[in-house]
């Protein structure tokens, strides 16, 4: 078995490795410059590049059906949702100077300490453990979608169910209750028949 | 590869996502930070699952899930934050103390009137009615 | 009927007529008065039986033991001899005249119900006290005799004097209890038995270990019942009371309980020479400082109080020379003229409007309006002087004769000093007592001024058992042959020595006091004095009640008035304003006990506000401002919350990894 076989040293790094570095530089700094900037808009932007980049790292770890679903879904969707979310907001286009609330000092504490924290323990458990990429392919569509279909078919359809409840629940929440109140003096019984 | 190198970037991807969510006011940019750490995770999903070979690739089809999820909980996290602009005209975290317990008296530490300014006249009709 | 059977009916039947009287008294007013007076009469009748059955023979006993209570045990015991007998007849009769003579007097009382059944509550426990052969049944009579006293003297309690007498009556009695528990609980644990025949069975055989420290805790509860000094003092308040009260609880029962006691246990006190000197000191005390006070006195029934206790100062005289027929003897003949003075002072305080002396003294035809009680009233003071041939003629001679048969040292085990300051002390009172007599019934009823008020005639009930009365204050004495057969056998017959003293000392008194009113009561007419409450047709509680309320605003003081005319002014001299005020043992307790008490009830409050208080806030306080200062973190921040909840997370999982890995580093 390759579990504990111990890989080449850290001083001298693959090719996959030297990206897996860069391109993980790269998503660190838009992660950072998403969460501390002070345009609304370019947080959302710097997310685009973050979620990306975590695509590519998928893409070095050979789960490719992963890294085209989080293009898909997360810089697909969410963050066009996250951008709708800013203009329905009436968010700031230009840079706001109170985009960091008063506790910003206890937040980066507890982030540093925790950062440190786990950075440490898990260093310190993994620091010889390798990855063999050798071996069959283990995420391409394929492979995926048999694994997918043939053991996680009932997760699968409850989470289909989730995503239709989530659906129902943001509709029935982001409705004006303004409208909702017109329509149930005109029409009271249909309007408690679309509620059920 | 070593596997220290995912560990270690979704450690500090998780913990970017902590800060932001501790540390930003508009409640968008909360979100956003939230999705960083859903994907920070994600990442370990996936370079556990091929560290590990396994048959079933829990950790990927995890990873599918958790994308659902987060999708899903998107949806519900911007209705729920419309909804909260919509009542209170503005999506400041700070800004929604209707759970702190405010002493008597005029000097109450929250900020200016436009976060607090709707619930009021609310509470007054709750306790008139 | 055994006579047994009849001597336990007596207690009983006051007692089931005070529970009836208590149950019923609301809802049946038609019953009130027979279940008032019956019970008692027919007690009184029993007594009577009890006497004649029992005679002059050998004591009876009786007892039967409930439960076994532990190593002392206590016994439901009877005991009747001659003292026991003569003094339940006193007893059933002076309550039964007092009973019928309140139905009259208390007629338009709301409380007579109540009144009524406490008198026969007072009554059943006098006559336990009297007939009980045990010392814990005793003390039970003893108590509900405090407990009624208190209730009663406060029955006119809308009057402040009311309230405070009634208080004061209690707490000094009880002030007395306490010792007398301890000493009954000395001589129990000293002799083994609460019997009183065991008791005196075992000092005849064995003698006591602490004679005198028993003798002394004993005399305390007697000094608080019997009213001597020096807990004499709430017996003149008392005067607060309605008057049949005062003649039940001065004539029968309360006062009399004490010297009772005393006569049951004289074998204890006369194991202790010191005791009976105590007690002579005592009584000589009593007696002379008692009789000086009442020559000062206003209030015709504090005068009456203040000769009650000088009267039981004679008594406990005689007991301190050991002769407890003479005791007894005086005892049953004072309870019958005290009754009748008390009875009669009722009849005149109605008649005049008022209870002051000194107002009496300037109204004119008192003795018209109300002749019986003014012949029985002067026969009762006559006997109260000592002067031949009525009831207290013979037992003061009693007494006196047994003092010198001390004095000149022919009793054995009586100290010479007890009998010469008895007799020495008694000569004394004998002559003061002829004199405030003398002054009560000249101020009384020769008074000169405006006519007093038409009530009309008086009750039937108060004059007939006036003349009731009357009886026995001149004819008790003569029994003086036939009673040394009930009691120890001594004889009670004057002696010629103490009788032409006694006599003569009396005559000089009366004489004297009669030169002073002659010389004074020109005066009377100069100084208008009074507040006659002159309320026709009302009850004569009424016209009592509102002449005790309305002493003190109208003469600045309860128990004296500034009247030139009054002949005891003038003898008394510069000692009158000190005798008025009971020689200030008022003032002596209110500096010894009232205001240490105040003061250390003062300390106690302050100590409660400022000290425990503080705690109590401080407890309080502490975590309110941990409350304060934890609520500063409730912000309403979320995020916040969520930062320390992250934190603490981390801490703890820190911590679990250092545990875990066992090293800490």
């Amino acid at each position: 078995m390759t579990l504990a076989a111990a890989g080449p040293g850290f001083l001298s790094p693959t090719g996959v490795e030297i990206a897996f570095v860069l391109v993980g530089l790269a998503t660190l700094g838009a992660a950072l410059l998403t969460v501390t900037t002070r345009q609304l808009v370019h947080a959302a932007l710097w997310l685009v590049a973050a979620l990306g980049g975590i695509a590519v790292e998928y893409l070095l770890l050979t789960a490719e059906f992963i890294a085209w679903v989080q293009v898909l879904i997360y810089v697909g969707s969410v963050v066009v949702l996250l951008l709708f979310g800013l203009m329905l907001t009436k968010a700031p286009i230009g840079p706001s100077p109170d985009a960091d609330s008063g506790n910003r000092w206890a937040a980066v504490t507890v982030a540093g300490a925790s950062a440190a924290a786990l950075v440490w323990i898990v260093a310190d458990a993994f620091r010889t453990t390798w990855i063999d990429f050798g071996g069959a392919v283990q995420g391409s569509t394929e492979v995926s979608g048999r694994s997918l279909f043939r053991y996680w078919v009932l997760p699968f359809e409850a989470l289909s169910v989730l995503l239709l409840a989530a659906l129902v629940g943001a509709i029935v929440l982001s409705r004006r209750t303004g409208a909702k109140g017109a329509a149930e003096a005109v029409a009271p019984g249909t309007a408690g028949e679309e509620r059920r | 590869m070593h596997l220290v190198y995912p560990a270690v970037l979704a450690v500090l991807l998780f913990c970017t996502g902590l800060y932001g969510v501790l540390a930003r006011r508009n409640a968008i940019l909360v979100l956003m930070s939230v999705e960083l750490m859903l994907n920070a995770v994600n990442l370990n999903l996936v370079a556990f699952d091929v560290w590990l070979r396994d048959t079933l690739h829990a950790g990927q089809a995890l990873t599918l899930f958790t994308i659902a999820v987060a999708a899903a909980e998107i949806g519900i996290g911007l209705a729920i934050v419309l909804l909260v602009y919509r009542n209170r005209g503005s999506s400041d975290i700070d800004r929604l103390r209707d759970l702190a317990e405010r002493p008597a008296g005029p000097s109450a530490p929250d900020g200016s009137g436009s976060a607090d300014g709707a619930p009021r006249p609310d509470t007054g009709a709750e306790a008139t009615a | 009927m055994t006579l047994t059977t009849t001597a336990v009916l007596v207690p009983l039947l006051p007692f089931l007529g005070a529970v009836a009287g208590f149950l019923t008294g609301r809802r049946s007013p038609g019953f009130v008065r027979p279940l008032a007076v019956l019970p008692t009469l027919a007690a009184a009748v029993l007594t009577v039986a009890v006497a004649v059955g029992q005679g002059a023979g050998p004591a009876t006993d009786v007892a039967t033991r409930l439960t076994p209570t532990g190593s002392l045990p206590i016994d439901l015991a009877l005991h009747i001899d001659g003292f026991a007998a003569l003094i339940a007849v006193l007893v059933g009769t002076v309550a039964t005249c007092v009973q019928i003579y309140s139905t009259a007097y208390l007629r338009d009382d709301p409380r007579y119900p109540s009144y009524a059944a406490l008198v026969s509550l007072f009554t059943s426990a006098m006559l336990l006290v009297v007939y009980t052969g045990d010392l814990m049944v005793l003390l039970v009579g003893w108590e509900v005799m405090g407990i009624c006293s208190y209730f009663l003297v406060g029955h006119y309690w809308e009057t402040e004097a009311a309230r405070a007498a009634s208080l004061k009556a209690f707490l000094v009695t009880k002030l007395g209890d306490v010792p007398f528990l301890f000493g009954i609980f000395a001589l129990a644990a000293d002799t083994g038995t609460f019997r009183i025949t065991g008791i005196l069975g075992h000092i005849a055989r064995d003698g006591l270990h602490h004679p005198t420290l028993i003798a002394l805790l004993l005399l305390a509860g007697v000094a608080g019942k019997s009213a001597q000094f020096p807990l004499h003092t709430w017996l003149p308040d008392a005067m607060a009371g309605p008057t049949p009260v005062s003649a039940l609880i001065h004539a029968a029962t309360m006062v009399a309980a004490g010297v009772y006691v005393v006569a049951r246990l004289l074998p204890v006190f006369a194991a202790s020479a010191a005791a009976l000197v105590v007690l002579a000191v005592m009584a000589a005390v009593t007696m002379v400082g008692s009789a000086l006070a009442a020559l000062a006195q206003d209030d015709i029934k504090r005068v009456l109080a203040y000769s009650t206790v000088g009267q039981l100062g004679y008594m406990t005289g005689a007991l301190a020379v050991g002769d407890r027929g003479a005791a007894v003897f005086h005892l049953l003949s004072h309870g019958a003229f005290k009754a009748l003075l008390f009875l009669g002072a009722g009849v005149v305080i109605h008649a005049a409007g008022t209870n002051s002396l000194a107002a009496m003294s300037r109204t004119g035809g008192l003795a018209r309006r109300v002749p019986d009680a003014f012949w029985t009233l002067t026969v009762a003071l006559l006997a109260l002087a000592a002067i031949p041939p009525f009831a207290g003629f013979f037992s003061k001679e009693a007494v006196l004769g047994a003092a010198e048969h001390a004095a000149t040292g022919h009793a054995a085990g009586i100290p010479g000093a007890a009998g010469w300051t008895v007799l020495l002390s008694g000569l004394l009172t004998a002559l003061l007592t002829a004199a405030y007599a003398t002054r009560l019934w000249l101020l009384a009823f020769r008074g000169t001024g405006p006519e007093a008020p038409d009530h009309g005639p008086q009750p039937l009930a108060m004059n007939a058992v006036l003349w009731v009365l009357f009886v026995p204050t001149v004819g008790f004495g003569l029994t003086a042959p036939l009673l040394p057969a009930w009691f120890d056998g001594r004889s009670l017959a004057p002696g010629a020595t103490t009788s032409v003293l006694g006599t003569g000392v009396a005559l000089v008194g009366g004489l004297v006091t009669y030169a002073a009113w002659r010389h004074t009561s020109t005066r009377a007419a100069r100084a208008p004095l009074g507040a006659v409450a002159a309320v026709p047709d009302v009850s004569p509680a009424v016209a009592e009640e509102v002449a005790i309320d309305v002493h003190t605003p109208a003469y600045g003081d309860i128990a004296g008035a500034p009247d030139p005319a009054d002949p005891g002014r003038l003898l008394l001299g510069p000692l009158h304003r000190h005798a008025a005020a009971g020689f200030h043992l008022d003032a002596v307790y209110t500096a010894l006990f009232v205001r240490p008490t105040r003061a250390a009830a003062t300390l106690v409050r302050f100590l409660d506000h400022a000290v425990v208080d503080t705690y109590v806030r401080g407890a309080g306080a502490a975590p309110r401002w941990l409350g304060a200062a934890v609520r500063r973190a409730q912000t309403g921040n979320v995020q916040t919350y969520l930062g320390a909840l992250l934190a603490g997370a981390l801490v703890l999982a820190i911590a679990a990894v250092l545990v875990a890995t066992g090293t800490g580093a």
